[in-house]
């Protein structure tokens, strides 16, 4: 066992070196560092431009490969490079990951929790009208662009605010003015987070909500739940117990598979109500053709993504014993 | 053992000792097509400790009854007449009253027993959650009363395997499981619907003996549902025979067997084969299909199939008519000339005229060899891993056999489930070289052939029919098209494959009109005619036949049995037929090898083989074969082969069967030495017959 | 993106086999098993379907957006480009139904311009898409061995790859102009065709053992004429539903990309990119974002609404309508 997991995160190490060569690759020949001192005003000695861009390892006149090389081996030893301006992308990244874990943790269980239970409900009323009504629900809200739902979030809520009176809802960044009572720093970010929260925790119930009632509805018919009726469970127990447990398996697992990338950030969330996370910054990474960061945006995204892996490989092996054994 | 945990021994019978009282059922759904009239006026009795089957085809209503009774039936459903349990009517209870009864008095036996129990608790659980319902009772209670359950109903070392995840179990022992679930709560009426329709003869047996065990500890009443004749003489006191959702024959098992009074019934059990027919004659046909329940004609369901019928047959649906014996009812306006004659089979149908092959009058020896297998290996490398698959061991599927066929000859290759005869038939349809041995097509040796140009020509003259009928032909080509398409890919012209494809639905008794409907609009003994027209589109010399008929009803069974017959002796083709039904291989083969974990442990002439058994295997085997016979059933003395199949990746060594052998377990130590180290050789033993074993012994089984 | 990851059905992700459809047969004919009056297979389908209110007003709304995007434009009085000096941001008026943006268009104009282009995008990547998932899923586990392998390896790789940056990347270095929209449909076909592939796969892994499969290679059939006669039309029904709700995936990626400036690039228009012109005024001048906004929500819903009715009216486990036994 513990050799078949080496040769796994053996293969995973591989498939991350050749996605991160990859995009260093793409980065580096198709963003252009020095395209930014050149629309500079006055302008700047060409030399002193080379000089710079020489330092941080990103001239385009040294050939890709060696300028490769060189990331790769501070990246060896846990550097990731610079910007132009001198920035360390470490310490950006060591400081963003915590800020979108803090932008999507609630929403995302929030968002698990509830559509899990919306499915499994609606799944067992299938074609009534609760379940068509949550149907359409979802249905509206996956054909929403995050953006949109967003938008229309902060253009209910600054109503709300204007016509309560109280500024409940908060639109920018993670925290503001606060008072000086006990727990104001609390309140402070809760109510910052509040809006984009509701938005996750929508978009959640959404997509989950739909897979889950799909899933239960697979299991609902199985043969076992029959028997579990022939034993003398009443309908909704058998359900409960037989056919939402197993129904749970491959949610469970995706669930497992979220957890890491919740580090990653929600790009459009964090861009809407100013949040300095990780999907912003591989986004201004590109617009300000900072090679090193959108790198180290797409490996550390690579990364969380095949900790998802493992860990779901785990959830599957701890939620179902037919794999557990095998 | 007692079956009682708690002492509180229900009061349960009634005077008249009646348990179970059905009456007047009806059940209809809703469909796409209209209403489907499933059960139209079933009425029964059912005293306690008594058996009654209900026997029908697919469609009939059988397992439709059993939902009703259990109340699992679709909430679409509407049912009316009623149904008594000691008494006390059940139709109109709520899903809580019903709870109280299912499990407890009311219990059931599912067909799969794989998707019948939840994968994700261990057995034990969900043994123990059944008496929890019902019973306050500690778990640790309950899990011991679990332990003793399993421990009667066969499973060893129970206290290990009360932990084990369903999948952990053979497809035998998930149903020994059920069949504690269902005797846990000591129920007044278990129903057991088609208990042993997933699984092979050998477990088949132990499951049947399993269950009488449980309904003489319980003292229930048995319902049994089931479409196999030979269970039900072997199993059942009475019997019910439904067609098109109606009970139409009912009696005492006797009675059904031995002097049927309705048509249908008689047409049943003249169509199956039977191990211990003498004489190979052709099978009773009953022509056309069973009706559509969703329309159905007026009068006698039957009608259309009978050959008795008359014009107020067509008219008139007749109800259950006392026969001679009140008791024995019978749903045809004719019984009575039935009975004054006491007609058979042979006296009301049809039986066609079988030609005989002009291959069969040449000797044997001097016939062109079709195809032959020597000391063909097929190993598999047992595999595990997702990405990294990386091998763990090897799979002996088939580990050494030699096989002949001639010219105008059937052979049958039998076993159980994993005994290796579908590689064996895989192995030559590829035409490519086995892991070991070799394999000869008409004097071509496989390791010679190079390049696809010489496999594929090869190909024309090796075709095959493959066991289910729906899944083999492509749902979304019209027959022509199917028929056709071999045609097509050994470059036959236009014009040919036309006029081939008419000869050849007309070869196999379909209406060439019909070339350009789908296979979904034919009944699956026609769709398996297709595929037989579309193996012979070529012209071949040999057929592999996969299970042929065992995923069609009896009585289209028959029809399918008696063309490949004709077919064969028109032609001049060779069949190697493969089939778990020893009794087909009996009715179809001229020879016939048995297989046991890869390897062939008896092989000769059918009747040599049948009649006179030497491995100790092939008689398990046949012995295990339910015989259409009452009387000779309750007669016969079963073999019960212990435990499973062993696993292929794991044989045992010296005789692969020793594990499970019942004449090993008589010998002595310094006997077993032989069966312990080598595996035994093919002795000769009769003239054409040769079998497997250290210590060879005649046994009469059937 | 990560929005958006959660309308990527369940997968566990990388390198794990779980196959998540049921590969159940698609092909029993429905419920109506031996009945006499025989109901063919396209008229249960069509049956089936028009019970699913929701999926046939999806069709109803399709067809009057296709309608706006190819015929409004030569109807309107406005021109997507035209300038109306006397009206910057006015709301909707007689003149302008939708108003005008700030530079004085028409924001109606604008809208089934950029309607015409996102459906243009949605359509084209989903065919792309699920072309190339059906072909490299149905190669790969025909085949086996290093094909699948290999095929099974370059999914992974594009699943551990953010896709949005490399889009995000190849766009604000690519081309600019008339023609790079085609870019972007080449950029988001490129990823979004590895989920379905694997589902196709798994799919094609049992049908590869049906008998009619095994019937075909057995009469000497060619591995990709059997994989084009008889395994792709019979996974036909997941593809139709693959690529009818890759059209709504593929417009909200483009959204997405839009907002950030990724998306279609000017002179050109997409309901992406005025959405993201519209959000930056959303809160003072609501028409601007509202109209591409509810055109491209009515857009998605009612297509995935066509996806949710097909996939009710092919699969026969689901349980729409009555049931035969």
């Amino acid at each position: 066992m513990g050799k078949y997991l080496l040769r796994r995160l053996l293969n995973y190490a591989i498939l991350l070196f050749v996605a991160v060569t990859l995009t260093y690759f793409l980065a580096a020949t198709q963003l252009n560092p020095r395209g930014l001192f050149e629309v500079r005003n006055p302008p700047l000695d060409p030399a002193s431009i080379e000089a710079t861009l020489l330092q941080y390892n990103l001239s385009d006149r040294v050939p890709v490969h060696e300028r490769w090389w060189t990331w790769f081996t501070g990246v060896l030893q846990g550097d990731w490079g610079y910007t132009v301006d001198g920035g360390h992308v470490n310490d950006e990244i060591k400081r963003r990951m915590w800020v979108s874990l803090r932008l999507v943790t609630v929403g995302s269980i929030l968002g698990i929790v509830l559509g899990v239970a919306l499915g499994a409900w609606t799944a067992t009323r299938q074609y009534r009208a609760s379940d068509r009504a949550a149907t359409v629900g979802s249905l509206l809200i996956l054909a929403t662009p995050v953006l949109v739902i967003a938008t229309v979030l902060t253009i209910l809520a600054t109503k709300f605010n204007q016509a309560s009176g109280i500024r409940l809802f908060e639109f920018t960044g993670e925290t503001g003015e606060r008072g000086t009572y006990p727990l104001a720093a609390l309140v402070d970010r809760g109510q910052h987070l509040l809006l984009p929260t509701i938005a996750l925790t929508l978009i959640g119930i959404a997509s989950y909500s739909r897979i889950q009632r799909n899933l239960m509805l697979d299991t609902l018919g199985a043969d076992y739940v029959r028997t579990a009726r022939a034993k003398g469970l009443r309908k909704q127990k058998a359900v409960m117990k037989h056919a939402l447990r197993t129904a749970l398996i491959p949610t469970g697992t995706y669930f497992a598979f979220s957890v890491a990338t919740l580090f990653t950030g929600a790009t459009i969330t964090e861009q809407i109500f100013t949040f300095h996370g990780m999907g912003i910054y591989g986004v201004q990474s590109i617009q300000q053709q900072n090679v090193h960061g959108t790198v180290a945006v797409t490996a550390f995204a690579g990364v969380c993504t095949l900790t998802g892996a493992v860990l779901a490989d785990v959830m599957v092996a701890i939620l179902d014993p037919r794999v557990r054994l095998s | 053992m007692s079956i009682d945990v708690t002492g509180d021994r229900k009061v349960r019978r009634t005077q008249s000792g009646t348990v179970l009282s059905v009456a007047d059922l009806h059940v209809t759904f809703p469909s796409e097509a209209g209403p489907v009239r499933a059960v139209r006026g079933l009425s029964f009795d059912l005293a306690a400790g008594e058996t009654m089957a209900i026997v029908g085809e697919s469609g009939s209503g059988k397992s439709v009854t059993s939902l009703a009774v259990m109340g699992l039936h679709p909430d679409t459903a509407k049912i009316t007449g009623s149904i008594k349990l000691h008494g006390e009517e059940l139709l109109g209870r709520g899903d809580a009253a019903m709870s109280n009864l299912r499990g407890n008095e009311l219990a059931m036996v599912f067909q799969d027993p794989l998707s019948a129990l939840t994968p994700v608790y261990t057995i034990g659980d969900q043994i123990t959650e059944t008496i929890q319902i019902h019973r306050d009772v500690s778990r640790s209670a309950a899990m011991k009363r679990a332990v003793e359950l399993l421990d009667l109903v066969g499973i060893p070392s129970p206290q290990l395997r009360v932990k084990s995840f369903p999948h952990e179990f053979s497809g035998g022992m998930r149903q020994r499981a059920m069949i504690a679930l269902a005797i846990a709560n000591d129920p007044d009426v278990i129903i057991a619907d088609e208990p042993t329709t997933a699984l092979d003869v050998t477990i088949q047996a132990q499951v049947l003996e399993v269950l009488k065990k449980a309904q003489r500890e319980t003292g229930a009443a048995v319902i049994l549902i089931t479409h196999d004749l030979g269970v039900v003489a072997g199993v059942a006191d009475r019997v019910t025979v439904m067609y098109a959702g109606r009970p139409v024959e009912q009696g005492a098992v006797d009675e059904i067997f031995y002097t049927p009074r309705m048509p249908y019934t008689i047409g049943l059990l003249g169509s199956v084969p039977r191990l211990d027919a003498d004489v190979k004659e052709p099978l009773a046909t009953l022509q056309g299909n069973p009706p559509s329940v969703v329309e159905l004609p007026a009068g006698c369901p039957f009608a259309p199939r009978c050959p008795m019928v008359q014009d107020n047959c067509r008219v008139i649906e007749p109800p259950l008519y006392p026969t001679e014996n009140p008791e024995h009812t019978a749903a045809c306006h004719y019984w009575a000339d039935i009975a004054a004659e006491n007609r058979s089979y042979r006296d009301i149908f049809p039986l066609p005229d079988i030609p005989t092959s002009q291959l069969e009058r040449i000797p044997r020896d001097q016939r062109r060899t079709v195809l032959q297998l020597e000391g063909m290996q097929r190993h598999y490398p047992l595999m595990k891993g997702a990405i990294f698959r990386r091998r763990v061991g090897t799979v002996y599927a088939v580990d050494g056999i030699d096989l002949e066929i001639k010219e105008g000859e059937t052979l049958g290759l039998v076993g159980e489930s994993g005994c290796g005869k579908s590689t064996t038939i895989l192995e030559v349809l590829q035409l490519k070289p086995p892991t070991a041995g070799n394999i000869v097509v008409f004097g071509k040796d496989v390791r010679g052939i190079n390049g696809g140009r010489e496999r594929k020509s090869l190909r024309r003259d090796i075709q095959v029919v493959f066991q289910d009928p729906m899944a083999s032909l492509d749902p979304r080509m019209p027959v022509f098209d199917i028929i056709a398409e071999p045609l097509g890919v050994h470059n036959v012209a236009k014009a040919e494959v036309e006029r081939r494809v008419v000869e050849l639905l007309e070869l196999v008794g379909l209406e060439p009109s019909h070339a350009s409907r789908f296979p979904q609009q034919f009944s699956g003994g026609q769709r398996q005619r297709i595929g037989i027209a579309r193996a012979l589109a070529l012209e071949p010399k040999l057929i592999v036949l996969d299970e042929p008929v065992s995923a069609l009803d009896v009585s289209i069974q028959a029809g399918v049995i008696n063309l490949l017959d004709e077919l064969k002796a028109k032609l001049g083709l060779s069949y190697l037929f493969v089939a778990h039904d020893l009794a087909v291989v009996q009715h179809i083969a001229d020879r016939v090898a048995v297989m046991y974990l890869g390897n062939i442990v008896e092989i000769g002439e059918v009747s040599e083989v049948f009649r006179h058994p030497t491995h100790p295997y092939t008689q398990a085997l046949l012995s295990a074969i339910p015989i259409p016979d009452p009387r000779k059933e309750r007669s016969r003395e079963r073999i019960l082969l212990k435990g499973d199949l062993p696993s292929p990746a794991n044989p045992p060594s010296g005789c692969k069967f020793r594990t499970r052998c019942q004449r090993f377990a008589t010998l002595t130590e310094g006997e077993r030495q032989p069966c312990l180290e080598t595996m035994p050789d093919l002795y000769v033993v009769g003239q054409d017959h040769n079998s497997a074993c250290h210590y060879n012994e005649e046994r009469q089984v059937v | 993106m990560s929005d958006q990851l959660a309308n990527i059905p369940i997968e566990s992700g990388i390198g794990s086999d779980v196959d998540e459809l049921s590969s159940d047969d698609a092909e029993r004919p429905g419920g109506a098993k031996s009945t006499g009056k025989r109901l063919t297979r396209r008229r249960l389908i069509l049956r089936r379907f028009l019970r699913n209110k929701l999926a046939v007003a999806g069709v109803g709304v399709w067809i009057f957006l296709i309608l706006l995007a190819v015929v409004g434009p030569m109807v309107s009085p406005w021109a997507f480009n035209d300038v109306d000096r006397r009206a910057y941001l006015k709301p909707p008026s007689e003149q302008h139904w939708f108003g005008t943006t700030q530079s004085g268009r028409d924001v109606l104009a604008l809208t089934m311009q950029g309607l015409r282009k996102s459906l243009l995008i949605g359509l084209l990547v989903a065919l792309i898409s699920t072309t190339v998932a059906a072909l490299v899923g149905s190669f790969a586990a025909y085949f086996g061995g290093w094909t699948e392998r290999v095929s099974l390896w370059v999914v992974d790789l594009l699943l551990v790859i953010p896709s949005f940056f490399l889009i995000a990347i190849l766009v604000t270095a690519g081309p600019q102009g008339g023609s790079s929209w085609l870019l972007l449909v080449l950029l988001l076909a490129a990823f979004s065709w590895v989920l379905s592939a694997r589902v196709v796969r798994s799919l094609t892994l049992s049908v590869k053992e049906r008998e009619y499969v095994l019937a075909a290679r057995f009469m000497g059939l060619a591995a990709p004429k059997v994989i084009i006669r008889h395994i792709l039309p019979n996974i036909s029904s997941l593809l139709i539903i693959d690529a009818t709700l890759g059209i709504g995936g593929a417009v909200l990626a483009e959204t997405t990309l839009a907002f950030f400036g990724f998306g279609v690039q000017p002179p050109d228009t997409s309901l992406g990119t005025l959405i993201a012109e519209g959000q930056r005024l959303a809160t003072t001048f609501p028409w601007i974002f509202l109209a591409p906004a509810s055109v491209l929500v009515v857009m998605v819903l009612s297509v995935n609404a066509i996806g949710d009715g097909l996939r009710d009216a092919l699969d026969p486990n689901s349980s729409s309508g009555g049931k035969a036994t």
